[in-house]
């Protein structure tokens, strides 16, 4: 990184910037994040600026001992973004010490340990909502309903503090199972989920979101529309969410017609904002999917398909998260294979045929 | 006609209007003249004139030894000749700096104008119906003409080819794709007949039943002054071509036109096709019908620094700074000044430097038409990929340059690679990939000379070693042959003895 004087053309440049990109892929989340702070509360607002001062203090700390420039890169919003995806994925009442160590994971070992922005194989974000939900599978599917701000239940500001730092109050009473746990539960005890799903069979509430789960799961509708936002400027290009989409759509109707009372419907997997957050904001990562438009669709058609192994035959109830790690994993040789044809070559890289007899070679 | 898809490209904002409007211009003489040895793909010219000399307009004064004057055959030398631009005395031969990057020094001469600017005995016209092939070549050649889309690769040398393959179309390049860029777009406005002309002469030349002149889109009033200037000529036709970068590129535009692409490392020629651009063929129509060889130019003058941009007809070997004055100076502190477009320019910062057969534009820059950003690491957005006309995968190129590793580099395309710039304009992380690629290729050229190097050296040492061998074996030989001569006498001489014994006996 540096602003040494360019000596090469071109001399001109799009509009486009790192900076800018980070902040767009922000200003598209911000919808759906200030629902969620607003539906959850003081705890959750306090989580969410703790995640983002640890994960830029983080940051920092990395890119000194890493002996690379501070200022510009912390200013880059690449961190601000990381830490706001790992909040996204994580319990909105999660105590301070989950918050802090999904910021250290996602900095530190989801990214820095690889040699920083751009190197990195796995979604940092990913890599920290898993590496603690396997750690700490209590504290991680803690989900309650939501108690948005100034609702009855709603924690003032300093019991929000207490719950967060010392979780002296009692909030046993709130906490809720999300859907895709309960299914989880009535398919582990053998019994249908016909009735179950009774419970998110109301697609308005998945919507717009009045269900437990993460932060970022709260409501798939203002996701989406950040989602359309950031392809409408170019942030990110369809390729990914929409094979991601189109597979899980296709795969959870064919088991669902076969086997309606062990496979919930498509909607039900698809509207927990878990699959929309996944599809427009983890999946998309520049980083870790492949470069290539081709390489995208086949990318997101894993995902989905992943995803929906993950759910209905492992023991977790989610699985958009393992799925992109395991995608994440994919994208090396996804790139590898899929690369585009060049100019003036055949498929395999040989040049195309002269029709001259001499060849016309330069 | 149907146009073809190409893949990739850019398009940049062209900002052709500061300069569209205004006809070109003459320049007044300036006080001096720097005329470059070398404004031309291939082996430099000698300067024939001495300090003192008075030379008129249009006399030749450099030339490369080996660039034959009689031209014609496959034996023309890349090289072209360099006339005076106009009358006057040459004050200095010297070594300087040349504007180019690689900031080599160039033999240049220096001219002091004597404010005639009278055409010296030129060559007598020629007419193309009643002149051969061989003529009118070598009448390119004695001309000094060069490609002056600003690739500068003799146009001779180029026109041989119809010794070698079979051709069949003609196309001329009016797709002037780098933005700011007017000076094609006037000279088919304003020029158009004479232009077509030229156009008659090489399709004469190369004796090609299809001519297609490529115009961008945005480009009406070109393209209509073009369809006028053919007329009901056979043959010919104006195609509009979409507005987008590189579509000059000659690979790429005749793609766009007939769906075929060149077979990489190879040139247009091997589909049975030559491009030339607009001001080359107006060069032609100049030295063909008046004997004149090229000693100006059309030069777009402009950027958002410049207080009135313009299009000039330029002597070669006028100063930037000459021109840069007569456009009004500076607005404003350029930061960046460039000769060439913007995509593919070349930065230069002394004034003193003079225009050549390959400037097509003077531009000064402002800071925010330059958008300098902050380079930063690949965050693999993959952004570059569609936007290369050639299908590379530009991050990875840049990733493995980046590393040294110059053989996969060449491996996954570097070779393919026209250096347009589109990839380094889109890159978030303002990543001067370019920069990469030049630097690549170069250490793929020292590679290539370092192994024909060692070939050499090899095949130096296996004749020194035959060498050795063969005299081993012929003094072997010569041993073996004395060694058998004495046996022989020996021998012969115990029989002799024998005998004289037996006699004896
Ligand atoms: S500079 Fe080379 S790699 Fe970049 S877009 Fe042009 S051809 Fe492709
Ligand atoms: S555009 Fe720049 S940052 Fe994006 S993949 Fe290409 S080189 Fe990397």
């Amino acid at each position: 990184m540096s602003r040494a004087k360019i000596i090469s053309a071109p001399f001109t440049h799009a509009t486009t910037s790192v900076p800018r990109t980070m902040l767009l892929v922000m200003l598209a989340l911000a919808p759906a994040t200030l629902f969620s702070l607003y539906q959850y509360g003081w705890p959750a607002i306090i989580l969410f600026f703790i995640i983002l001062a640890s994960s830029l203090l983080f940051e920092a700390l990395s890119l000194l001992i890493a002996k690379k420039p501070v200022t510009p890169f912390l200013l880059d919003g690449s961190a601000v973004l990381t830490g706001w995806l790992v909040a996204m994925a994580l319990p909105p009442w999660a105590p301070w010490w989950i918050g802090v160590l999904g910021g250290f994971i996602a900095i530190v070992l989801g990214k820095h340990i690889y040699g920083g922005l751009g190197q990195n194989i796995f979604n940092p974000a990913m890599v920290a909502r898993i590496a603690l939900l396997i750690s700490f599978p209590l504290e991680m599917t803690f989900f309650m309903q939501p108690q948005p701000l100034f609702a009855e239940h709603s924690p003032s500001f300093m019991q929000a503090m207490n719950l967060i730092f010392g979780g002296g109050i009692n909030i046993d009473a709130l906490t809720s199972a999300s859907t895709l746990t309960q299914i989880k539960v009535l398919q582990f005890d053998g019994q249908s989920i016909e009735g179950a799903t009774g419970l998110v069979g109301d697609l308005q509430t998945a919507m717009l979101g009045a269900l437990p789960g993460s932060m970022g799961e709260m409501s798939a509708l203002l996701l989406i529309v950040g989602g359309v936002f950031l392809l409408l400027m170019r942030i990110i290009s369809w390729h990914t969410p929409v094979a991601m989409f189109a597979s899980m759509a296709l795969i959870a109707s064919v088991a669902h017609f076969f086997n309606p009372a062990y496979h919930p419907g498509v909607l039900t997997h698809l509207c927990p904002g878990g699959f929309v957050l996944g599809a427009f904001f983890i999946a998309t990562d520049y980083v870790t999917q492949p470069v290539s438009n081709t390489g995208r669709l086949i990318f997101g058609a894993g995902v989905g398909l992943l995803t929906f192994l993950i759910r209905a035959y492992s023991i977790f109830p989610e699985g958009v998260g393992f799925a992109i790690l395991l995608m994440n994993a994919m994208t090396p040789l996804i790139d590898h294979y899929i690369k585009p044809r060049i100019f003036g070559r055949s498929k395999s890289g040989e040049p195309l045929a002269s029709k001259q007899p001499g060849g016309g070679v330069q | 006609m149907a146009l073809f898809e190409v893949a990739g490209g850019v398009h940049p904002k062209d900002h052709k209007e500061l300069s569209a409007y205004r006809a070109i211009l003459g320049v007044p003489l300036p006080a001096e003249l720097c005329l470059p040895m070398h404004q031309h793909i291939g082996m430099a010219a000698k300067p024939l004139v001495q300090v003192g000399d008075l030379v008129s307009k249009g006399q030749l004064i450099g030339l490369c030894a080996k660039g034959c004057l009689e031209g014609g055959g496959s034996n023309t030398a890349i090289t072209a000749p360099v006339h005076a631009s106009t009358s006057g005395r040459i004050t200095g031969i010297e070594m300087q700096r040349a504007p180019h990057p690689s900031g080599l020094s160039e033999i240049m001469v220096m001219l002091e104008p004597d404010g005639a600017d009278v055409w010296g005995e030129l060559p007598a016209p020629l007419d193309p119906k009643t002149s051969s092939f061989a003529e009118l070549v070598a009448r390119i050649q004695q001309s000094g003409i060069v490609g002056l889309g600003g690739a500068m690769f003799p146009t001779a040398a180029k026109l041989e080819t119809r010794t070698r393959y079979d051709l069949h179309s003609l196309i001329i390049n009016g797709a002037e794709c780098e933005p700011y860029l007017t000076n094609d777009d006037r000279l088919m406005r304003e020029q158009a007949p004479k232009i077509v002309d030229g156009i008659s002469i090489l399709q004469h030349i190369l004796n090609v039943p299809e001519v297609i002149i490529a115009i961008e889109d945005r480009r009406e009033q070109a393209a209509e002054a073009m369809r006028a200037a053919i007329g009901l000529r056979e043959g010919m036709k104006v195609v509009l071509v979409p507005t987008r970068y590189p579509m000059g590129s000659e690979k790429h535009l005749i793609k766009a036109l007939t769906g075929q692409e060149v077979p990489a490392g190879s040139l247009p020629s091997a589909l049975g096709m030559i491009v030339n651009n607009v001001g080359t063929a107006h060069a032609i129509h100049k030295a063909v019908r008046y004997g004149q060889p090229l000693v100006s130019r059309i030069v777009t003058v402009s950027g958002g620094a410049i207080n009135n941009p313009g299009n000039f007809e330029v002597l070669l070997g006028t100063k930037i700074g000459h021109l840069v004055e007569l456009c009004g100076g500076f607005s404003q502190t350029p930061e960046q000044m460039l000769i060439g477009g913007p995509m593919m320019g070349v930065p230069f910062s002394d004034l003193e430097v003079p225009v050549t057969k390959g400037t097509t534009g003077i531009l000064a820059l402002t800071k925010t038409e330059v958008k300098p950003g902050i380079h930063r690491p690949c965050i693999r957005c993959g952004a570059c990929i569609p936007a290369c006309p050639c299908g590379l995968q530009p991050q990875d190129l840049f990733v493995l340059v980046s590393n040294e590793k110059i053989e996969p580099a060449l491996e996954a395309g570097l070779a393919d690679c026209i250096l347009c710039g589109a990839c380094a304009y889109v890159c978030p992380s303002h990543i001067p990939l370019v920069q990469f690629y030049h630097y690549g290729k170069g250490q793929a050229l020292l590679m290539r000379q370092e192994v024909a190097r060692a070939k050499r050296l090899k095949r130096l040492a296996d004749e020194r070693l035959l060498r050795a061998e063969e005299k081993a074996r012929q003094k072997k030989a010569k041993q073996e042959a004395r060694k058998q001569a004495i046996a022989a006498r020996k021998k012969a001489q115990e029989a002799q003895e024998a005998q004289e014994g037996e006699g004896k006996a």
